[in-house]
């Protein structure tokens, strides 16, 4: 029961490395690619703090193995910003509106918030707080964090427009 | 939470994962989406020496009718069923109850195959298989064969797949146009398995109710058909009487443990109000 050989694409870049095939999705990003933003909150699948997005869904890296994400296309909140390095829309919103506290959750909720606009552009507060209903946030009372995804929706939406016409 | 070691497989067709199975022995399992079995490994409650991964066996994925029925694949994703546009129409009953299971991202990867296969009492299609009368596929060494969802589960964590069996697909009667449905589920916050849940599935004609299934969550140490339930409702117009019977008759057969959801007594009456209202929402569902 050696170490298998793993690679995929993490962020836009090819990664590859050895690891036990039992080894967490969140440990591997981590401790093997020294990517800290996902978070390890509950260790259980419940807080979200672990979400990355894996093949275009969000998951939580704490109750996937590396071998299964053997080959998946990964992304985490360190790929979120713009190519320019400026904050993206969603990252900007959460500074705006207060969207955190402690910035424990912040991470996973951006993640997520990210996969949730592009699935619903243009999301209502329910659809918004049962889209991140997998993410658990200790500090903030999720009110701020509804109105910085709602304020993300609409800077996104401009700027598509924008770029259409 | 470290999980034991154990080798990893990723078969590509239902042949090979039977036959990984077979070579394995006892100590292989099959992983699907992972997030009953992981939890479990993690606290070392399960600890396979190998495990066999479904995820590239393309052709367990699909959502069809195939004559009079609906079949969907073991790795179908609780996300693709509350997706789907031919469930909506046909069975809309799924995906009122996967939205009602755990959160967005446990349902990406969460299967149907593996909801129905863990035998846990607090998965929640188990019930609403039973309310469609489904089937099950299997498929093992020995070839195929079917188990109905009434009789697949036997005890807590304990079904009729026998060892080096996969499940490959539900499938059930394509329900009446017009029918019936609902999935109740009472429980404490997203994410949390049922206190009590009710699957009713009826049909209407005359304002007479002519067919209906009651099936339980999570009151016992497997899913309740709740026959006496069913044909409390039956010949009746779904009046106020007969909905009171059936609630009972639920009641009567339910059995739940006291736990972090309440007491006993607590959980068989929310069973007998998911009941209630389950009826209710299919009554107002129905045509006829
Ligand atoms: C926080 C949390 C909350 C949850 N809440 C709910 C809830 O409210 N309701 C609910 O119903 N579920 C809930 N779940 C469980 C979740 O829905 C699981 O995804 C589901 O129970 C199992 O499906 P899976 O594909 O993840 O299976 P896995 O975890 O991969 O497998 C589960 C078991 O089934 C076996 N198995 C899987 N597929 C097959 C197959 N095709 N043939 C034979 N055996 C197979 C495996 O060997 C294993 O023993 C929750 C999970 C978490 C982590
Ligand atoms: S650490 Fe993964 S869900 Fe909490
Ligand atoms: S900001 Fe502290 S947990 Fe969300």
């Amino acid at each position: 029961m050696g170490k298998m050989h793993v690679k995929m694409t993490v962020n836009g870049k090819q990664v590859e490395g050895l690891a036990e095939p039992r080894t967490l999705l969140i440990h591997f990003l981590r401790e093997d690619l020294n990517l800290t933003g996902p978070h390890i909150g509950c260790d259980t699948s419940h807080c979200g703090a672990c979400t990355v997005d894996m093949n275009g869904m969000s998951v939580k890296s704490c109750t996937v193995f590396v071998a299964q994400a053997n080959g998946a296309e990964v992304t985490t909140i360190e790929g979120i910003a713009n190519a320019d390095g400026t904050l993206h829309a969603i990252q900007a919103a959460f500074a705006e509106h207060h969207g955190l506290q402690c910035g424990f959750c912040t991470p996973g909720m951006i993640t997520r918030a990210h996969r949730l606009l592009q699935a619903n552009p243009s999301p209502t507060e329910e659809e918004i707080r049962y889209g991140i209903s997998g993410n658990l946030c200790r500090c903030t009372g999720y009110q701020n964090i509804v109105k910085a995804i709602q304020a993300a929706a609409t800077t996104l939406n401009t700027a598509a427009k924008e770029a259409a016409e | 939470m470290i999980p034991g070691q154990f080798e990893y497989h990723r078969p590509t067709s239902v042949a090979d994962a039977v036959g990984l199975l077979a070579k394995l022995g006892e100590e292989a399992r099959v992983v699907a989406g992972g997030h009953s079995l992981i939890p479990m490994m993690k606290m070392r409650m399960a600890q396979p020496d190998h495990l066999v991964d479904l995820q590239d066996v393309s052709e367990l994925k699909y959502i069809r009718e195939d004559g009079g029925d609906l079949v969907i694949g073991a790795m179908t994703t609780q996300s693709e069923v509350i997706a789907s546009d031919l469930l909506a129409q046909k069975c809309p009953v799924l995906a009122e109850a996967a939205l009602q299971i755990a959160d967005p991202q446990i349902r990406n990867l969460g299967t149907l195959g593996g909801n129905v296969a863990n035998g846990d009492p607090g998965n929640d299609m188990p019930a609403v298989m039973q309310a469609l009368d489904a089937r099950y596929d299997l498929a093992g060494p020995n070839g195929t064969r079917q188990v109905s969802a009434r009789e697949f589960y036997e005890g807590a964590y304990f079904t009729a797949l026998a060892d080096g069996e996969i499940l490959t697909a539900v499938r059930f009667a394509t329900p009446a146009a017009g029918h019936g449905w609902c999935y109740a589920k009472q429980k404490r916050k997203i994410g949390d398995y049922a206190t009590a849940a009710a699957a009713v599935i009826l049909t209407l004609s005359g304002g007479k109710c002519t067919a209906a299934s009651v099936t339980l969550t999570n009151v016992a140490s497997t899913p309740l058909h709740a026959e006496a339930a069913s044909n409390a409702l039956v010949g009746t117009a779904l009046d106020a009487a007969a909905i009171d019977k059936a609630a009972a008759e639920a009641m009567a057969v339910a059995d739940p443990a006291s736990d972090g959801r309440g007491p006993a007594e607590f959980r068989t009456r929310v069973a007998g109000v998911m009941v209630r209202r389950a009826t209710e929402a299919a009554r107002e569902r129905a045509a006829g």
